[in-house]
């Protein structure tokens, strides 16, 4: 009846238990909240349901931040252990499990923190910087999120019905294969990433057609703010790079499900081509969160800087050039492979050119900050934070790069200092930016600044605390993914200080959170009444903060790259308003649904619950059916209600 | 404020000093040719690096400063924002040190290579190395012995490993003599697994210790009258999941032992057995 699911799935270690114990406590609170304050009818019909690119952005965001919880609470307890565990002493946590919470905090921390955080922010500004209502597909946007979230919800899952997979973020066969990972844990890893990772290519089919093809009159490529340039990037890369991992995946299943040898030796199956194919996604996939990064800094540079960007045509150029060099590196993440010297030095050489674009993104901020006049608000702060830290990465990056010298780096702890380095300084760093830049447009009101920037002073002193260790710990022959180490290396003293560096870090997260709570507080203080509070140059700040449910009540028309600054500074002749009917698109569960029977069918499949995999199959495939039968998806808003929310807002 | 900032980097960089300068470096510990050489390109490309990454952070702190929109007395060009010469200048410099670096790397990669024999007059000694989960087996097949989780090494002789797992996928690091080794100096050094392979994973360390000649065959003489000896049956109950095992020492092996241990893999499963038994 129930395939392989017994009881005995459940958890029994009193860590998993308290995990699971306060994961119900924390849902049945929320759902006795909502019923205390008669709010579900209020929740699903404004937000669940919604198509809104600015609450599905909101929707994202809010997962990120519980999934980083999450993902930092993993990374405690690693460098706990690793503390704890030196010489005689085998720490507090068998390697059974601590092998999971690394694999668990990688899969998290890409999965279900920077792409929900990427994706959010796309949907919160993309739109209203291309001055259109919404995105090209509003049913596909909602239909995306609910995906990741049912992606992330079997991890979460996991950690109460069975395990979670032991191998690595990546998985690598044979390790992962049946023969040694007899478990669920691969199963739910698969079923978890294949789940999200159909909604990040819906999403990035979606805006990649948005960006193209919705943009307001007079807005040319060229014209396109370096934010909406870089998402553009970014989503091509997701459309060419996730199709690689899904086949990829699917694979492994089938090796695991069916006994197939596509990556196991015997019947000439080949490990090697898994670690090939997952990287011909895996690195892409660290442009694809860089890049709109990237985009986010370049706006922030040039508004609080009171100057133009520096360089836009370079910057542009700069960004294709990564696009397209992202995707002939990838055997830089296994020089050890043995592929020999001539395909190694070629892969080592296509990735230090990377750095040549880069450095040039890099001078074109600073010159941008060079004759303006610096107002060092929080998203500043990240900026400048990001420069200084990014940089690092990049040139610790460009030594691994050098096939010889990572022969002797590789799954060193340095590799980790190295990708943390970049992705905590240059995505995080950006990201936080990004939602302390845009917030007041989505809310209506500001973040509290304060706090905002000791949060900032937290993040930086912890990450140098926490990761400068490693770098040194790596060269001193440490090597990632260990539960214990010997006394006589005499390592756990750095471990120490890197575990200082994740408390300090710890209290950043506090403060971000104490920042929410009390902006929400003194939210009438705060109140962002011109719907310009950093005095802007782009669309999105043209329009009220928050913007009507249909972003502009007339498209505008821009003739430059500053459309907004251009109005605001310029002559600009005032005509009356006219206002027309608009189509917008209706709310629909649909998308709720066919994720909802999506993560149905990865769990019947986890288990082999034949039925309910056949059950939920048929499921996908009827809602799928039922939604393209249905014509009415979108309704019209006359103008002259148009005219009356235009003259209360005002 | 700026005197507590001043004190704490230098109290810093010197904690910093005096923990790497009494602990083992590792990398920069080099006691092999090869090792030597990776040491070098690692420090050179670094260098090479800071030619542009020192300007950056300068201009960084100076452009912050000087620029911050309290000093109005700082010229200010809002609306400046091309220079077709300085963007010529840093596409160039740039392109010019990775230029640079990009010919080390053609070079290294070629001349590093793992798989590139170590030029010598010495006849080099072979040792076939078998990640295990999770222990690395060691087989002189020269010698017909084999150790577990400890190599010994006769010092200016070039050693040639072969390497194979019988386990998920391992990586071979002794990171002060890097992949191959060539006129280390005598002593004891540490070797892992890089690569994660399971749940025994962080036990899977053996030692590298390089001696004499002299010494290295008096070690070999006692493998050879240790009482174990690494016959099918042997490797098979061996080749069992095991975490944290101590050094053994066989005094012969089965011959041809790894070849089969290799050819374990070209075939499917139900051929394996009849194989292994012949």
């Amino acid at each position: 009846m129930f395939g392989n699911l017994t009881l005995s799935a459940l958890p029994h270690e009193p860590i998993t238990v308290g995990a699971g114990i306060f994961m119900a406590i924390a849902g049945s609170s929320i759902i006795g909240l909502l019923f205390y304050f008669k709010r579900w009818r209020w929740l699903w019909a404004e937000w669940l349901t919604s198509v809104d690119h600015k609450k599905i952005g909101v929707m994202y965001i809010i997962l990120a931040f519980v999934m980083l919880l999450r993902g930092f609470s993993d990374a405690v307890m690693m460098r706990l252990q690793q503390i704890l565990s030196v010489g005689d002493s085998v720490g507090y946590l068998p390697p059974e499990h601590y092998d999971q919470i690394f694999t668990a905090h990688g899969v998290i921390m890409i999965f279900f923190v920077a792409m929900p955080l990427m994706f959010g922010l796309i949907n919160l500004a993309v739109p209203l910087q291309i001055g259109a209502r919404d995105v090209a597909f509003p049913f596909l946007n909602s239909m995306s999120l609910w995906l990741t979230v049912f992606g992330a919800m079997l991890v979460n899952l996991s950690l109460v019905v069975g395990e979670f997979a032991a191998t690595g973020w990546l998985a690598y066969p044979p390790l992962s294969g049946i023969v040694y990972s007899p478990g669920v844990g691969v199963d739910y890893y698969i079923w978890a990433l294949q789940i999200a990772g159909v909604g990040s290519l819906i999403s990035g089919i979606n805006f990649f057609v948005t960006i193209l093809m919705m943009r307001c009159k007079g807005m040319t490529l060229m014209r396109m703010p370096v934010f909406v340039w870089t998402v553009l990037a970014s989503m091509t890369l997701v459309i060419i790079s996730f199709p690689i991992l899904t086949a990829t995946l699917g694979m492994l299943s089938l090796d695991r499900l069916l006994g197939m040898h596509f990556f196991t030796s015997d019947f000439g199956g080949n490990a090697m081509m898994y670690v090939n194919l997952i990287w011909a996604w895996g690195h892409p996939e660290v442009y694809i969160l860089v890049l709109p990064a990237f985009g986010i800094f370049s706006e922030v540079v040039s508004v609080f800087s009171r100057k133009k960007l520096f360089g836009y045509t370079s910057m542009i150029y700069a960004t294709v050039a990564i696009t397209f060099l992202s995707f002939v590196v990838w055997v830089h993440h296994f020089f050890t492979m043995g592929a020999g010297a001539n395909v190694n030095a070629f892969f080592g050489i296509m990735t230090m050119i990377i750095a040549i674009p880069t450095g040039v993104k890099v001078f074109n901020w600073l010159f941008t900050m060079f004759r303006g006049r610096i107002v060092f608000a929080s998203p500043m702060l990240w900026m400048i934070g990001f420069i200084f830290t990014f940089t690092i990465g990049g040139m610790t990056g460009v030594l691994l790069s050098v096939p010889a010298a990572d022969f002797q780096l590789h799954n060193s702890l340095f590799l980790v200092a190295h990708f943390h380095n970049t992705i905590i300084g240059g995505v995080v760093f950006g990201y936080f930016a990004g939602i302390t830049y845009w917030f007041s447009k989505i809310f209506g009101f500001k973040l509290n600044e304060r706090l905002g920037k000791a949060a900032f002073w937290h993040w930086i002193v912890g990450f140098f605390v926490a990761f400068v260790p490693l770098y040194i710990l790596g060269l001193m022959g440490m090597t990632r993914r260990i539960s214990h180490i010997d006394e006589s290396t005499g390592w756990q003293t750095l471990l120490i200080v890197a575990g200082i560096g994740v408390v300090i870090i710890g209290i950043g997260v506090l403060l971000q959170i104490l920042q929410m709570i009390v902006s929400i507080r003194d939210r009438k203080h705060n109140m962002d009444t011109t719907g310009d509070p950093w005095d802007g140059r782009t669309l999105e700040w043209s329009t009220s903060s928050p913007p009507p449910f249909y972003n502009f009540a007339i498209i505008p028309t821009v003739h430059g790259r500053h459309p907004f600054w251009d109005t605001k500074y310029g002559e600009s002749e005032q005509v009356a308003p006219h206002y027309e009917d608009i189509e917008m698109p209706s709310n629909t569960p649909m998308g709720l649904y066919i994720a909802f029977a999506s993560v149905v069918f990865g769990f019947a499949i986890v288990w082999h619950i034949v039925w309910l995999v056949v059950l939920a199959f048929a499921a996908i495939l009827a809602l799928l059916i039922a939604r393209s039968l249905d014509y009415n998806t979108e309704y019209v808003v006359k103008a002259e209600t148009i005219a009356k929310i235009e003259a209360k807002r005002k | 404020m700026r005197v507590i900032l001043v004190v704490a980097v230098v109290g810093v960089v010197f904690l910093m000093l005096s923990y790497t300068s009494s602990h083992n470096m590792g990398v920069f510990n080099p006691k092999g040719t090869i090792a030597h050489a990776e040491m070098n390109l690692i420090v050179t490309t670094t260098l090479l690096m800071l030619i542009v990454v020192i300007p950056v952070f300068v201009m960084l702190a100076i452009f912050s400063w000087r620029y911050r929109a309290g000093n109005t007395k700082a010229k200010y060009s809002p609306d400046w924002h091309k220079s077709i010469a300085l963007e010529v200048i840093w596409w160039i410099i740039p392109i010019i040190i990775i230029a640079i670096i990009a010919r080390m790397t053609w070079i290294s990669s070629h001349d590093l290579d793992p798989y590139k024999p170590i030029a010598s007059s010495v006849v080099p000694i072979t040792i076939e190395v078998v990640a295990l989960e999770w222990k690395w087996l060691f087989i002189y097949p020269d010698q017909n012995i084999a150790t577990l989780n400890f190599v010994q090494l006769p010092i200016d002789t070039p050693i040639n490993f072969r390497i194979t797992g019988d386990a998920p996928m391992n990586s071979f690091w002794i990171p002060q003599l890097a992949g191959q080794i060539y006129a280390m100096e005598k002593g004891d050094y540490a070797g892992v697994s890089a690569n994660y392979s399971g749940f025994g994973f962080s036990g899977m360390k053996f030692t590298a210790r390089a001696s004499s000649q002299d010494e290295f065959e008096q070690w070999v003489r006692t493998v050879r009258m240790s009482p174990s000896t690494l016959s099918i049956d042997e490797y098979t109950k061996l080749a069992e999941k095991s975490r944290n095992n101590d050094v053994s020492y066989y005094s012969s092996v089965h011959k041809g032992l790894y070849d089969k241990i290799i050819m374990k893999f070209m075939v499917p499963a139900n051929v394996i057995m009849t194989k292994m038994n012949m």
